[in-house]
């Protein structure tokens, strides 16, 4: 037996004898996911078990080196575990900005120290972060970001405003882009790591058309960040002014996550799931179904690709835009289709029914995987310049 | 397996490009016989250079003189064929027949295969009846006779018929039209009695045939594989020549690409270049992702394919359809963008439109590789 298939026999093993049945269930209720943080309690028991049997194995994030909390799998073995979580439908044990975000800059970017404390408390679910990137006046042009940090020797006095903060209004930290320089837009932005606690934090959450506050505005009103958190534990993470670096990594993985390359709900076929649902289909929905699917499982062999790729550096470092764009634009085409097969029903806002809304919910929320993260337009400005090297600005 | 080209892929793929960028460059072989009004739309020395770079035999077992390898390694060829659009009997040949071929007898590969490893011989497959590719119906049939069968009927859409050196005919031995038994797959020699073709040339320029069987006498060892039996080897030979033909369009999507953005780059009109606009390039952003998209598609219906992996048919339908959308887009995309030259035979880009048009039709289009996933998926 090879060394993966052994691997890959005892995962099985593991999986089987820690993850318990209930957690094998299709997440239903936003408790159903665990976030971690200071506030956070658990649903229940189960939830409990299954989330401290993975931070004992590191597998809270599999792919982090042991000394910060994770399992330091291998590339080929972290896939072999998300193949086996996936094929008992086992829960994520834990989901956080943290691992999918400030985790990846830390471990890119951060001091011995910082990854030490940060990625632990991330790994052990003990911090909740929250991103604080997007300002009133900063979407799309996010460099042009107006949130200011007066240098007063030992620490900064933060002032401004940020919006689309996701769950800010539960998270204990902010990963948070503040300008340091006004005279250099590119290389006047730090990357600052501080407590939502500390005094002239705020925040609002943002009702949505899907009815549901899942982002927040933050306001910062003299909010003072110290440098340092103890000896080679800076607040910020690269270096002072070069936060946009830090930043425009950071948005590569996210575009990555968001497009749904690795898998799952987002990219699979849907016309059988739909046609069992509805009963018959019209026959020019169905054939939009059909052409849907099409498109659904050629993307996916294109997740598979694209993630192979980027194992072994083939992948061109703008792909995931590419990713990111077309990965979102089908998602929403996709979840259009699900309320036309589900008719009047998928209309439905909060009956018992369809778990409150969550058909035309979750239709509505999809309308925003276009927009976060960079949106589809400006997606095909960088595939135009950095991919085809089209002329102009 | 990785969704990319090994080390001897990346070989293959390197001197395929090279060989078919210089000798089957659109001036060196589609044009040159186009405008010589050829009556087999190909040239016979460019085949057997293909014989002699080793392409023909991808497909065919070392046994055979082949050099056993699979669809992923034929598909870089056929990629290249699509970039070029380099006019060749390989598809037809060293795809489909090919495939019907692995299931023939000792003697009926002995008989043509030599002669295709070497780009000797040229072989056609005759499935289509009427204008749509429905090879759920066979109606064409070949009834017992002697020792031998009699095949009656007609056959369309048979891509280089008339220079074929063999047909596999796909025709029906028992049963009735829709029936999925009781088909059975012949090669028939080009010179069988009583077998006529009306040529036509297609809008590509290439060659077909509508092909005539008025009682076309057949041994019994012209039969591939077992009698009655036929379906299971139709079906493998048009999964492969679906895939290849993906294959081919994604190349002909890449090549109808590349030529349209650099156009972008050269082209000026109000004292800019055209590219700078960005109406212009969000469409070819938005191509460039169908594109790679597809590319993707095919070479996981190869991998499936090569695997023998049950869900093979269903992704080489994907692919194909996959392929027809993108490369549809591609060529209608680098004709707008081209503007008026667009239009002008001098200009390569309306070759492309051509080409790609009558790829989509071969094996399938669209429409009905969507309703066959739809099938296969249960709905």
């Amino acid at each position: 037996m090879s060394e993966l298939e052994k691997f890959r026999q005892e995962t099985r093993n593991w999986l089987e004898a820690n993850c318990p049945p209930e957690m094998r269930e299709p997440v239903r209720d936003e408790d159903d996911v665990y976030w971690g943080g200071r506030k956070a309690s658990f649903k229940n028991d189960t939830q409990k078990a299954w989330f401290e049997a993975c931070v004992e194995k590191g597998y809270t994030v599999p792919a982090w080196p042991k000394e910060y909390g994770g399992a330091g799998l291998n590339p080929a073995e972290a896939k072999i575990l998300r193949e086996e979580m996936s094929a008992i439908g086992a829960r994520p044990p834990l989901s956080s900005f943290g691992i999918w975000m400030l985790g990846p800059a830390l471990l890119h970017f951060g001091t011995e120290g910082q990854k030490q404390r940060f990625l632990n408390e991330i790994a052990r679910g003990e911090i909740r972060w929250c991103q604080g990137y997007s300002e009133p006046g900063s979407g799309s042009d996010l460099v042009s970001l107006q949130t200011f940090g007066e240098d007063k020797g030992d620490h900064w006095t933060v002032n401004g405003q940020k919006v689309w903060t996701s769950y800010a209004d539960k998270a204990d930290w902010i990963f948070c882009l503040v300008r340091t320089d006004k005279n250099d837009k590119y290389r006047g932005i730090t990357f600052m790591l501080f407590d939502m606690e500390t005094a002239g934090v705020s925040t609002k959450p943002i009702l949505l058309i899907s009815g549901n506050s899942p982002f927040c505005e933050t306001f910062f009103d003299d909010v003072d960040v110290p440098k340092s958190y103890g000896e080679d534990v800076p607040a910020y993470v690269g270096e002072i002014n070069r936060g946009w670096d830090v930043a425009k990594y950071l948005l590569g993985h996210e575009r990555e996550m968001i497009s749904g390359a690795d898998g799952g709900d987002r990219t699979s076929a849907i016309g059988a799931a739909l046609k069992r649902q509805a009963g018959e289909l019209d026959p020019v929905l169905r054939a939009e179904l059909a052409m849907f699917d099409v498109d659904a499982l050629a993307y996916s062999a294109m997740g598979e690709k694209f993630l192979d790729e980027i194992k072994v550096g083939k992948s061109h470092p703008a792909q995931p835009n590419m990713m990111k764009y077309a990965g979102t634009e089908l998602n929403k085409r996709r979840h259009e289709l699900m309320m036309s097969a589900g008719g009047s029903r998928a209309l439905e806002w909060d009956s018992e029914e369809t778990g409150g809304g969550k058909t035309s919910r979750n239709w509505l929320r999809t309308k925003a995987n276009s927009i976060e993260g960079g949106t589809s337009e400006v997606m095909l400005n960088v595939i135009s310049k950095r991919i085809l090297e089209l002329p102009g600005g | 397996m990785p969704l990319y080209h090994d080390d001897d892929q990346a070989m293959l793929a390197e001197s395929a490009n090279q060989f078919m960028a210089e000798e089957g460059a659109i001036a060196k072989q589609l044009r040159h016989w186009r405008d010589r009004d050829c009556k087999d739309g190909f040239g016979h020395g460019l085949w057997e250079q293909f014989g002699e770079m080793g392409f023909n035999g991808i497909l065919v077992d070392e046994a055979d003189g082949g050099l056993g390898m699979g669809h992923v390694e034929a598909g870089i060829v056929l990629e290249e064929i699509g970039r070029n659009l380099t006019p060749s009997p390989f598809l037809t040949s060293s795809v489909l027949a090919a495939t019907a071929l692995k299931h023939g007898s000792d003697d009926l590969r002995g008989r043509y295969l030599p002669g295709l490893v070497e780009g000797k011989s040229v072989f056609a497959v005759a499935v289509d009846e009427g204008p749509k590719h429905r090879p759920e119906t066979i109606t064409c049939k070949a009834e017992r006779s002697g020792n031998g069968f009699k095949l009656s009927g007609q056959k369309d859409f048979v891509v280089q018929g008339a220079s074929a050196d063999m047909l596999v005919v796909a025709a029906r031995t028992s049963g009735s039209d829709s029936d999925e038994q009781g088909i059975t797959l012949f090669a028939v020699p080009r010179d069988a009695a009583g077998m006529s073709h009306d040529a036509v040339r297609l809008v590509d320029s290439s060659m077909a045939t509508h092909t005539k069987f008025d009682g076309v006498e057949l041994d019994g060892d012209a039969v591939i594989g077992e009698v009655d039996n036929g379906r299971a080897i139709l079906n493998a030979m048009l999964d492969a020549g679906r895939v290849g033909s993906a294959a081919e369009g994604v190349g002909v999507a890449r090549g109808a690409m590349d030529m349209t953005v650099d156009y972008l780059k050269q082209r000026k009109q109000f004292g800019t270049l055209i590219g700078e606009f960005q109406a212009l390039q969000h469409r070819a952003a938005h191509l460039y992702s169908e594109v790679e998209i597809a590319r993707a598609a095919v070479i996981k219906a190869q991998q499936l394919l090569d695997a023998g992996s049950e869900r093979a048919s269903l992704m080489a339908s994907v692919a194909k359809a996959k392929v027809a959308k993108t490369a549809g887009l591609a060529v209608r995309e680098g004709v707008q963008m081209h503007g008026g030259i667009g239009m002008t035979d001098e200009y390569d880009i309306g070759l492309y439109m051509k080409r790609d048009r009558a790829l989509q039709e071969f094996l399938g289009d669209a429409y009905y590789h969507a309703g066959r996933v739809a099938e296969l998926s249960g709905y």
